[in-house]
């Protein structure tokens, strides 16, 4: 019934002979749609920066044996006591050792799991850092280097020297960044280490690592895991801690919960490990939408206070076209049309506009010593934002017509014509 | 004789600021082909009357036939419609719109009524311009042209669905003698030679003599 060819043709001669008001208004909503796209894909490619420096880092499930208490103290044993009151005090963590028992079964369970992309055993050793008379306490931590390349993305952290390097030597360390400068060593140099039992091993620098987090950069280096049993003198079922990723990261908190009870051992998921990161997300991206839809609402507006103008202008010509047999639904849609047209053309170049600053923006220099594997400022090319912004310049344009185009559909052909 | 436009007991009151009865029991009919004008002093209620009987004016009491079918209490979308199809309007001031060209200014309401082709349509509208000798404007914008021209283009416009009645709220109320003269001829060579039905509402007496029968109001009233 509605004759749109006719309806849309009307709309297009108002929109072409009012060009100044349709670029306008169009603008409004190319600007509007064009910063939120430009904001979002900064932010939310910088908050993914952030949140993958720390996750790509962090296992999403960590296994280790925790020196603590034992919950049960043999008091409570001893049938006599029983109903007592009893006080113990002066409690000591419980003797046990720091290997995690039975830990080459574990991982062979672990790595047949479907739900897991893969398990790292790692050996974490308290050591001492020898610079001349200058012992420099840290860590050296005992890895399977080619899983957590797979696993972790370690390659990227490693500024100098390979994880290649360190696979084929027998004693290579990865020596931490930190650590390099303060005792001013390069690649291919020996650094010695000291154990806590005050054995002295020299390992050969074959590479050099960065976190980006300097407190880990400044102690943490990294060596082969028989490596690291050697110098410690243990064999080679000593493991510290099992680092777990999964498939799918939401099911850590359940999983950690199954492994800590059917293994007896410590177990901590990555949201427990990370939760004041979480809420650092959160706020950011809140903050990115509360800008981004002030924006659109800005442009909304804009183009309500245009169409409510043409509508005043245009009041002769919407009596006519009643007077001559167009329905109020018609001259509603005549209007409606005009401002779903501008807001698609608005918001389509909007989405051009906005892409063309991310790229912009990609390829702005950025370097900095804390993150090492950043050159350019990130962004994040997501089509959902896209999506998300032409679906709000059309829904802004919808209801910023939708007003003024309802009062043109009321408008009461006969006042006009008397001019009363 | 058939009737192509008829009231029973219409009255109307204007609301606002007092209460006014502007129309008292309106009872009239107009029969086919017949060319007739509405006369009476300013405030007699006889534009009022007019929108009534366009159907563009829907708060009023009694009722409206137009071609024997009840016009009063249809929805708005279908009384556009009606007036789409049956009835063609001419204003006092020209009324086009500005923006179009003369030719697409006529062939809108064909446009939207949508029985006929667009070729068709142009066509239609051409023999129109041509039958008022206005057809070297066609191309023109609406708004380069002079008034006298412009009544013409409206008149045209009111013509182009082949309405049952073409009514005019002081169509030559803005036009100089030559061109109300102008406009009265094609008038009435219209109700001649194609047997239109037209109510005319006029201030200007010779006009109104020169029709078949003149409605006479007064205080919103048929005197005569």
């Amino acid at each position: 019934m509605t004759n749109w060819k006719v309806i849309l043709n009307i709309a297009k001669t108002h929109l072409l002979t009012k060009m100044k008001s349709t670029v306008t208004a169009a603008l409004g909503v190319t600007f509007g749609i064009g910063a939120y796209i430009t904001l979002v894909s900064f932010m939310t490619g910088l908050n993914e920066m952030l949140d993958s420096l720390i996750l790509n880092q962090t296992p999403h499930i960590h296994l280790y044996n925790e020196i603590e208490p034992t919950k049960e103290q043999p008091v409570a044993l001893y049938e006599q006591f029983k109903g007592a009151f009893n006080v113990v005090e002066s409690v000591k963590p419980k003797q046990s050792q720091r290997k995690i028992h039975n830990a080459l079964p574990i991982l062979n369970y672990l790595k047949k799991d479907d739900k897991v992309m893969g398990a790292t055993p790692q050996l974490q050793a308290n050591i001492f850092y020898l610079s001349g008379s200058i012992e420099l306490g840290g860590n050296l931590v005992g890895v399977d280097i080619m899983e957590e390349a797979r696993l972790y993305n370690i390659r990227d952290y490693i500024v100098e020297g390979t994880a290649e390097a360190l696979k084929n030597s027998e004693n290579g360390i990865l020596l931490g960044a930190g650590l390099a400068k303060k005792m001013s060593l390069s690649m291919g140099d020996r650094v010695q280490i000291s154990t806590v039992k005050g054995d002295i091993f020299p390992l050969k620098i074959v590479g050099i690592y960065q976190s980006g987090i300097a407190e880990i950069d400044n102690i943490r280096s990294f060596a082969n895991l028989k490596s690291v049993q050697r110098i410690l003198g243990e064999a080679q079922n000593y493991v510290t801690d099992i680092n777990v990723k999964l498939q799918d990261m939401g099911e850590a908190p359940a999983m950690a919960n199954v492994l800590s009870k059917q293994f007896k051992i410590k177990a901590t998921d990555i949201n427990e490990a990370n939760a004041q990161f979480e809420t650092g997300s959160n706020i950011r991206n809140l903050i990115t939408y509360a800008v981004s839809i002030t924006l659109l609402i800005v442009a909304g507006f804009g183009i309500y206070n245009i169409l409510n103008m043409l509508i005043y202008e245009k009041m002769k010509d919407i009596a006519i076209l009643k007077a001559t047999g167009f329905s109020g639904g018609d001259v509603q849609l005549i209007f409606m049309s005009q401002a779903m047209i501008i807001g698609a053309i608005g918001g389509i170049l909007g989405l051009i506009i906005g892409y063309g600053l991310s790229v912009l923006i990609d390829n702005v220099a950025f370097e900095t010593e804390a993150l090492p594997t950043i050159t350019t400022y990130p962004i994040n090319y997501n089509i959902g934002y896209y999506v998300i912004g032409i679906s709000f310049a059309l829904l802004s344009t919808f209801i910023a017509g939708w007003l003024p185009s309802n009062k043109a559909k009321r408008i009461d052909p006969v006042r006009i014509i008397r001019g009363t | 004789m058939e009737l192509v436009l008829e009231t029973k007991n219409i009255n109307k009151h204007f609301r606002k600021p007092v209460d006014f009865h502007v129309l008292k029991d309106i009872s009239l009919g107009i029969k086919k082909g017949e060319f007739a004008s509405i006369m009476g002093k300013s405030g007699s209620g006889k534009s009022t009357l007019l929108y009534i009987l366009s159907t563009m004016d829907t708060d009023y009491t009694g009722e409206l036939f137009l071609n024997n079918e009840l016009a009063t209490g249809k929805p708005p979308q279908e009384l556009s419609r009606l007036r789409n199809k049956h009835i063609g309007f001419v204003f006092q001031f020209h009324y086009l719109l500005s923006e179009f060209s003369v030719v697409e200014n006529v062939m809108l309401p064909a446009k939207k009524l949508a029985e006929k082709s667009h070729a068709e349509i142009e066509h239609d509208a051409m023999e129109k311009l041509k039958m008022l000798h206005i057809e070297h404007l066609a191309k023109q914008r609406a708004s380069r042209i002079s008034g006298g021209e412009k009544q013409r283009v409206a008149i045209a416009r009111a013509l182009i669905n082949s309405p049952s009645i073409l009514m005019g709220d002081e169509p030559t109320g803005n036009l100089d003698s030559h061109n109300s003269e102008n406009v009265f001829s094609i008038f009435k060579r219209l109700k001649e030679e194609e047997g239109l039905s037209l109510l005319v509402v006029t201030h200007d007496e010779d006009f109104a003599n020169r029709t078949d029968r003149i409605i006479q109001m007064e205080d919103g009233r048929i005197v005569s």
